[in-house]
């Protein structure tokens, strides 16, 4: 291997240890197992984003929709628990079912109606964010909020649902790990394994490469890339249920960036170890990337609104990582 | 006869790197004459198209268009020249989201003297008149987008003759036209004729040729390798010609086979075709030639189950077989290895190991997931019988050569045991010791399965098949066994002899 090689392959991890090794000297307090978790916590959500996100990318498609079904879930979670008086299952389930149906969409109409994947899924963005307004008439969903027929809503948010945000679990230090981490970690393992490990994930990598030649092998493309869309719509799901839980209320005005960071994380994640590819484990450096850069910056005192400067630059960067030096972005 | 020649090429020659696509090329077209250039698939003909219209620049040699030196630098140098090209993909010629006279008119509204705004009313009268000019009935007012392929097509070539160029080159402009589209075009073309036009038309389809040519010209490996301008033309010589003869130095002995694995009964490929009847049997290979075009890939999918029959039944070892789908047939036995690897087989972001295993995940995997060892141990295994030149089964696709890339996609399906193993054009952009190697390997490992390969080059049929079956007009139409062939008949079959004049 050449030092171009070794740049491409090493660089993004190289550049990240050297990013923490710097904080730790220069900011106080960052090198501490809580910063670490709070780093964590900090991009669980759109972690988990990112990897559903992934899943999409790995069979050449894209999904705009993510940010829009995790804020849907979380008013859907908020509505089942608050108006409804439902209990956390009922609430988690709904959730889930949410994401499915919208990724089932989704693959429908890019497959079957010939859609264009960043076309369909920024109309479902766009849908989504409308729809999730009209059962309270665009109020933020709380205890004790007046529906639109003028009666007070009286359910409570469940302890069990809220533990998702909030509990943390021991791990050499009491109350260290929240739960959020817990679930970024599992799914992000599982989709890893997934991808690298199963036939199945071994098709959608053909699927994305070259189509046609997965077909002529005798994949069910069609079948593929809607359950792409479908892991995408449930993973941005369990993100809106973190988010509902982390809240504790269904805010109308919450998960803005939550699209354009998880799609940054996903794209950063072509950088890592030059594969120039969409997968899982890039993804999830990615998210931990971001988050220690804006961790440590938010240390250094740097203001808060140079964050989505910095995260842009990292992008920026990584894509030319991936693309240029690499060479293999194009084909 | 090179004196009164419109356009004269001499001597032209040609290279990319090493590789000499052009090795001298002389070629005269005469006004009011169609002139036909016929060539396999890497004759040169593109590349020729290329330097004649200002794509590519040209090695040695000269061209001289009406007396006058002709070395056009680009494409719109051509243009001006009068030297006017319609490119085999038709929407390369149109603009599809204009309307047809914003089309005909085109190349007006840029370059020099164009003014400055856009009339109009100029543009419909101005497009008006080439219409006329061209007898084009279509209205001026549709957006191109609305139009068939037949009509774009004569757009495309409208437009092309709004320069009044003294010489038209048509690169496979019927290949995706139906034969009644193609009767409006054959007239236009007449009509282009009779007013003195040198038309140099590029085509594989002998319908065309017989109907159109006044002269033939063939080429072969990137030289003229038959001229034919005698009255009634040698359309024979000229296929014979364009495929050329050598001497095969390995002929292989013919093997027949008792038992049979596949069969087809009355398939209609398509309409107003004959139905084909074919028997493939056991142990045996089966070659079917056929010029560009006459279905040799309807009739190889129809078999894969990418596509359907018109009518007809096939059955696999006696019984039923209508796959469906590409994952049907795999299930029955029947494998392809596809035409053109870079578009429907390699997949480019894998390794040879992953693109062996590719169609056989399941065979190679337990409770969904892959069982890394198995795949390598059959990537391996078939690196080795094939003799793919590479560092280890964790090579990229990308690193390898043409011929080793089409090794790896024979391989990928002879990894595992097939009933019908069907390769589609396996020998195209393949090095000669490559394509020996697949042959040598197609025949040694016959037994057991019945084996189809399609081929344009009769050549590759005669080296590597037992059988040759030849297609013409999307049927069977000549039968041979490989020994003490007939090769007159057989060439006579290729060209669509007059026995299938009438199709």
């Amino acid at each position: 291997m050449t030092l171009r090689d070794y740049a491409i392959r090493y660089g993004f991890i190289v550049l990240l240890v050297g990013l923490i090794a710097y904080f730790a000297v220069a900011a106080d307090g960052f090198a501490s197992p809580q910063s670490a978790v709070f780093i964590f916590q900090s991009v669980a959500i759109t972690g988990v984003l990112a990897l559903g996100v992934t899943a999409t990318l790995v069979v050449g498609g894209f999904d705009l929709s993510i940010g829009s079904v995790a804020t849907s879930a979380m008013m859907a979670a908020s509505y089942a628990m608050v108006v409804l008086e439902q209990n956390a299952i009922v609430a988690v389930i709904a959730c889930l079912v949410i994401g499915v149906i919208v990724g089932l969409i989704n693959g429908w109409l890019i497959v079957y109606m010939r859609v264009p994947d960043l076309l369909a899924t920024l109309g479902m963005m766009f849908l989504l964010l409308g729809l999730q307004r009209i059962p309270t008439e665009g109020r933020s969903i709380a205890t004790g909020m007046t529906m639109p027929d003028g009666s007070v809503a009286n359910g409570k948010f469940s302890e069990a649902f809220l533990a998702l945000g909030r509990h943390r679990i021991d791990f050499f230090i009491p109350n260290l790990i929240p739960v959020s981490v817990v679930v970024l970690v599992v799914l992000a393992v599982l989709i890893w394994f997934f991808l690298e490990y199963t036939r199945f994930g071994r098709m959608m990598y053909a699927v994305g490469s070259n189509e046609r030649a997965a077909e002529l092998a005798g994949a069910p493309v069609k079948a593929y890339k809607i359950w792409a869309y479908v892991i995408s719509g449930v993973f941005a799901s369990i993100g809106g249920i973190l988010l509902a839980a982390r809240l504790g209320r269904g805010d109308i005005a919450s998960g803005n960036n939550l699209l354009l960071d998880a799609v940054a994380a996903a794209l950063i994640g072509y950088a890592v170890l030059g594969a120039a590819k969409p997968n899982a484990f890039g993804t999830a450096v990615g998210a931990v990337f971001v988050g220690v850069l804006l961790q440590g910056l938010t240390m250094m005192n740097a203001p808060y609104y140079t964050q989505d400067f910095v995260k842009g630059a990292v992008l920026v960067v990584a894509l030319v990582f991936t693309f240029a030096l690499s060479g293999r972005g194009k084909r | 006869m090179g004196a009164d020649a419109v356009f004269h090429v001499e001597g032209l020659r040609k290279s990319f790197g090493q590789n000499e696509v052009l090795g001298g090329i002389s070629l005269d077209l005469f006004a009011g004459e169609v002139t036909v250039l016929m060539g396999a698939n890497g004759a040169g003909k593109s590349t020729l198209v290329k330097v004649v219209s200002g794509v590519y620049e040209h090695g040695a040699g000269s061209m001289r268009l009406a007396g006058k030196a002709f070395d056009p630098q680009t494409p719109a140098e051509a243009i001006r020249a009068g030297v006017v090209t319609v490119h085999q993909n038709i929407n390369d010629g149109v603009v599809a989201d204009l309307d047809v006279a914003t089309n005909l008119t085109l190349d007006r509204l840029s370059g020099k003297g164009a003014s400055l705004l856009f009339k109009p009313a100029n543009v419909r009268a101005e497009a008006r008149a080439v219409a006329d000019r061209m007898g084009l009935a279509i209205d001026l007012r549709a957006r191109v987008s609305d139009l068939s392929l037949a009509d774009r097509q004569m757009v495309a070539i409208a437009r092309a003759m709004a320069h009044q160029p003294k010489v038209l080159i048509l690169d496979e402009p019927t290949s995706s036209l139906s034969s009644a589209e193609a009767d409006r075009l054959f007239s236009l073309i007449d009509r282009l004729r009779g007013q003195g036009v040198a038309i140099l038309y590029i085509s594989h389809r002998m319908s065309d040729i017989r109907r159109l040519a006044d002269r033939i010209v063939s080429m072969r490996d990137g030289v003229v390798s038959g001229i034919f301008d005698q009255k009634p033309l040698d359309y024979e010589g000229a296929v014979n010609a364009m495929l050329g003869r050598k001497i095969h130095l390995d002929r292989v002995v013919a093997r027949s086979s008792a038992r049979a694995v596949f069969t087809a009964e009355g398939l209609q490929l398509a309409h107003g075709a004959k139905p084909i009847s074919m028997t493939l049997g056991a142990g045996e290979v089966v070659a079917i030639t056929g010029l560009v075009g006459v279905g040799k890939t309807a009739l190889a999918e129809t078999l894969f189950g990418v596509r359907r029959p018109l009518a007809g039944t096939m059955h696999m070892d006696g019984k039923p077989y209508a796959p469906g789908s590409a994952r049907e047939a795999i299930a029955a036995g029947v494998f392809l290895v596809a035409k053109d690897r870079a578009a429907s087989g390699i997949v480019g972001g894998f390794n040879i190991e992953r693109n062996i295993s590719l169609p056989f995940l399941k065979r190679m995997s337990g409770l969904g997931v892959m069982k890394k060892r198995a795949e390598r141990v059959a990537a391996r295994r078939q690196i080795d019988e094939l003799g793919i030149v590479c560092r280890s089964e964790k090579d990229e696709l990308s690193a390898l050569s043409g011929g080793n890339q089409q090794k790896v996609m024979v391989a990928r399906w002879m990894s595992q045991a097939s009933r019908l193993f069907i390769l589609d054009e396996p020998f195209q952009g393949v090095d000669i010791s490559a394509r020996r190697d697949i042959a040598a390997k197609l025949r040694a490992s016959a037994d057991g399965r019945a084996t189809l390969i399609f081929v344009t080059e009769i050549d590759e049929a005669l080296e590597t098949a037992d059988r040759i079956l030849v297609m013409s007009e999307h049927t069977i139409v000549g039968e041979h066994r490989n020994a003490e062939i007939d090769l007159d008949r057989l060439l006579a079959e290729v060209a669509g002899g007059p026995l299938h004049s009438a199709a």
